[in-house]
């Protein structure tokens, strides 16, 4: 099967400080990929790698079998190939959520208004905020607003979804309403690559989990290898478990 | 103050606002306008990854903070002609005029200022949106002029504002090159009737007035634009 995604001895450095160690990681088509881990174990890092919002330095990265980082690679039309959704929603404050949603297809994709508007209307209608288009995202919670933005990455029809601690800003009650979306997006097949500390939605929606920890890729196993078999585990996931599944 | 005398004002009037409020306006609008440009020039160079495009603004930016106007406005009135004169290998001083002496240090002189707020109102926009645009796909341009640029400027509109008022009030020190602005109008008319206290509480008056006008009028428009960030 064709991977989707492609890291090989991606390794990364801060100055001195490494934050990622020779990672290698495949992703194939429709698969759903959780990545979890202590924080600054490197996993935002790792993601943001994937469609080149954070360069790397040695290593190769491939998306949809296109090189990313590499000089002359066209990263703007790269990077279109995958939706990212953040942990601080990002979405366009100056813009209302229709205009956040049209602004990438006119201005990347080259549609007609009239055709972003379609499009960012049905989205929107499937992420249950179509009466809220014309609001700007500063009168929306923060629930709403993540859902706005993962409307307005999907709105590029891209061929893979990076999600970067999608809930991990939200109220306890706003979170499953995102995990809802983030569901529904992966039955429907799409390719989906998640920074998450929701345990459950992992075990119910993931294919394979990669644990990170100290910028290595330490774990990278199915979901039921992973939550069933702890004693396979290596000690650092153990003890990284047992502290995220006490309660 | 029960002989306090005003009845010298009215029949002023015309002197007062139509002459001296307007070299004040004049200096003002001047100075603004070029030094908001300039200030998007020095801006642009100070955020630059190149030092050696960075480097001549800092240098600019903290020269000209750092001299007291007072001497700005000296220097191109009463040197810059000898400066000139030298460059084009002239036998006399060049006369460069109150008015444009007044001119080009005002704008060279809040440039300086212009520029910090334009750069800040830039930077204060969140790192993350160069993410979301990125990811979206847009290119370096088209982030700045769809993204960037429309957030920064709604930070830096109401300081801009400020910022010109405080040149409104700064112009009125042309007086030390003989130019008549609105305090200096107000001024004439005092040593000419012997009222100088009545005029000069009517210029502190009505620099007041359009001050604090201008500066609520900023206020509502900044408390407007929080809302919509």
């Amino acid at each position: 099967m064709e991977s989707m995604i492609q890291l090989c001895n991606v390794s990364k450095w801060y100055g001195g400080f490494q934050v990622l160690k020779d990672c290698s990681l495949k992703i194939n088509q429709g698969e759903v990929v959780v990545i979890c881990g202590p924080s600054g174990s490197g996993k935002s890092t790792l993601i943001k790698t994937i469609n080149g919002l954070e360069p790397v330095q040695a290593g190769e990265i491939r998306l949809n079998d296109r090189r990313v980082n590499d000089k002359e690679a066209k990263l703007p039309e790269i990077r279109a190939i995958a939706g990212m959704v953040f942990q601080h929603f990002e979405l366009f404050p100056h813009l209302n959520v229709l205009e956040n949603l049209c602004l990438g297809q006119v201005k990347v994709l080259g549609r007609t208004h009239a055709a972003a508007q379609a499009r960012g209307l049905s989205l929107l209608r499937r992420v249950g905020l179509h009466d809220q288009k014309d609001k700007y995202p500063a009168a929306l919670s923060g629930g709403q607003q993540q859902r706005v933005a993962i409307a307005r990455a999907l709105s590029m029809d891209p061929l893979v979804m990076l999600f970067d601690e999608p809930t991990s800003a939200l109220d306890p009650e706003m979170v499953n309403e995102v995990l809802d979306v983030m569901t529904d997006l992966a039955t429907e097949g799409m390719t989906m690559v998640v920074v998450t500390h929701e345990m459950g939605f992992a075990r119910k929606v993931a294919d394979r989990i990669i644990f990170m920890d100290e910028g290595k890729i330490q774990e990278d196993c199915a979901v039921a290898a992973f939550f069933d078999d702890i004693e396979g585990r290596s000690l650092r996931a153990q003890h990284f478990l047992s502290k995220i599944l006490r309660y | 103050m029960a002989n306090l005398d005003f009845s010298s004002i009215p029949p002023a009037l015309g002197y007062l606002f139509g002459q001296g409020m307007v070299v004040t306006l004049m200096i003002t609008l001047v100075a603004a306008s070029g030094g908001i440009l300039l200030g998007l020039i020095l801006a642009a160079m100070r955020l630059s990854h190149r030092r050696w495009i960075s480097v001549p603004a800092v240098l600019y930016i903290n020269f000209f903070r750092s001299l007291p106007l007072i001497l700005i406005i000296f220097t191109f009135y009463f040197l810059i002609p000898y400066v000139l004169g030298w460059v084009l290998q002239s036998p006399f001083p060049v006369k460069v005029g109150a008015l444009n002496a007044a001119f080009i240090s005002f704008t060279l002189f809040e440039a300086a200022y212009f520029a910090e707020i334009i750069r800040s109102g830039i930077q204060a926009v969140p790192k993350g949106q160069i993410f979301a645009s990125q990811a979206i796909g847009l290119t370096h341009w088209q982030m700045l002029r769809y993204v960037i640029y429309p957030q920064a400027l709604r930070n830096m509109i109401p300081p801009l504002l400020m910022r010109s008022l405080i040149l409104f009030q700064d112009t009125s020190l042309v007086y030390v090159v003989s130019l008549t602005d609105f305090l200096g109008a107000a001024s004439n008319i005092g040593q000419r009737d012997g009222t100088l206290t009545e005029l000069y509480l009517f210029v502190a008056a009505s620099y007041f007035v359009i001050c604090f006008v201008i500066s609520k009028l900023v206020n509502r428009l900044d408390q407007r634009m929080k809302t919509v960030r």
